[in-house]
């Protein structure tokens, strides 16, 4: 046991139990909460993997964009503070599914790679990933910032009530389908 | 450093994003389970960088790919991808749930009918 293995342990311990809570916690915004604690320990993992930009946009993109976002909607849902009782279905299936996936998965990585020791990574750099990225990777990077643009229109698209597909409107202007 | 422990924690994270996809019945929670999902798919890329990355060194690219495509460090450029594409599913999907909860009053996705299209309310 190195101290990487242990920080893996811990970090990996902190993010499957907060990842755990996330999804039986009665409370809207702890489960929110929660989803932080969770996002924060795998970009630690990434810092121990050696990926050290991969754990900075982790923190920058899902702990300060998509949580932020994901609890701007639970307040604008009027989501109640205390626990609510109704926001989950029968247990059973959904274990069996989950469990079966997860611990299933986990003993197939954990036959194939064992306690094998893995040479530690050097740091990737945000210099070397832009290497890969500009260099490698520059069409799926095209590719993905059209991706973007086009979800960035169609969340307008699907949010404003002015445009939109209109019912029984006469002769207005051209309709987008919503 | 024994890759095993992150394959395995991403295998579990995946296995409470299902369950938590499946047992929720509010929409945000569902995709909170989903970014539960797409964040196990990331620490396991990023991890078989690391673990491939021996397997790599000294390996033929392929000639249909650029030199360097293959070199170490591709798992943490879809990574990043992959958190990309997570950030444009977060949005498009609260902009749906937040213009239904406009119109319905509720995020309940088992509730959700599919074949009222007549009467539905002005936005």
């Amino acid at each position: 046991m190195t101290v990487a293995d242990v920080l893996l342990l811990a970090l990996g311990a902190l993010a499957v139990g907060s990842g755990a809570l996330v999804v039986t916690s009665s409370h809207l915004v702890r489960s929110g909460l929660y989803l932080v604690v969770s996002l924060g320990a795998i970009a630690g993992l990434y810092l121990v993997l050696g990926a050290e930009l991969v754990a900075w946009v982790q923190i920058l993109v899902y702990v300060g964009a998509v949580v932020v976002l994901l609890l701007f909607a639970v307040m604008l849902t009027r989501a109640p503070i205390g626990p609510s009782a109704d926001l989950d279905r029968p247990a059973l299936p959904a274990a069996l599914i989950g469990g079966g996936a997860g611990l299933g998965l986990a003993a197939l990585f954990a036959d194939a790679f064992r306690w094998v020791r893995y040479a530690a990574p050097e740091p990737g750099t945000a210099e070397r990933v832009g290497e890969q990225i500009f260099g490698a990777w520059v069409l799926p990077f095209e590719v993905i910032s059209i991706l973007l643009l086009s979800a960035l229109v169609g969340a307008i698209v699907l949010s404003r009530p002015d445009i939109g597909a209109r019912v029984d409107t006469p002769a207005g202007e051209p309709e987008v389908p919503a | 450093m024994h890759v095993v422990i992150p394959y395995v924690v991403g295998a579990l994270l995946f296995g409470l994003g299902v369950y938590g996809v499946l047992r929720r019945r509010n929409a945000i929670l569902v995709l909170m389970a989903v970014e539960l999902m797409l964040n196990a798919v990331n620490l396991i890329l990023v991890t078989a960088d690391v673990s491939l990355r021996s397997a790599l060194t000294g390996v033929v690219v392929e000639s249909w790919a650029r030199p360097g495509a293959a070199t170490p460090g591709s798992g943490g450029v879809l990574a990043l991808f992959v958190i990309v594409l997570a950030a444009a599913e977060v949005g498009v999907g609260l902009a749906i749930i937040l213009q239904y909860y406009r119109m319905r009053k509720a995020v309940v996705v088992d509730e959700v009918r599919l074949d009222d299209d007549e009467e539905r309310v002005a936005g």
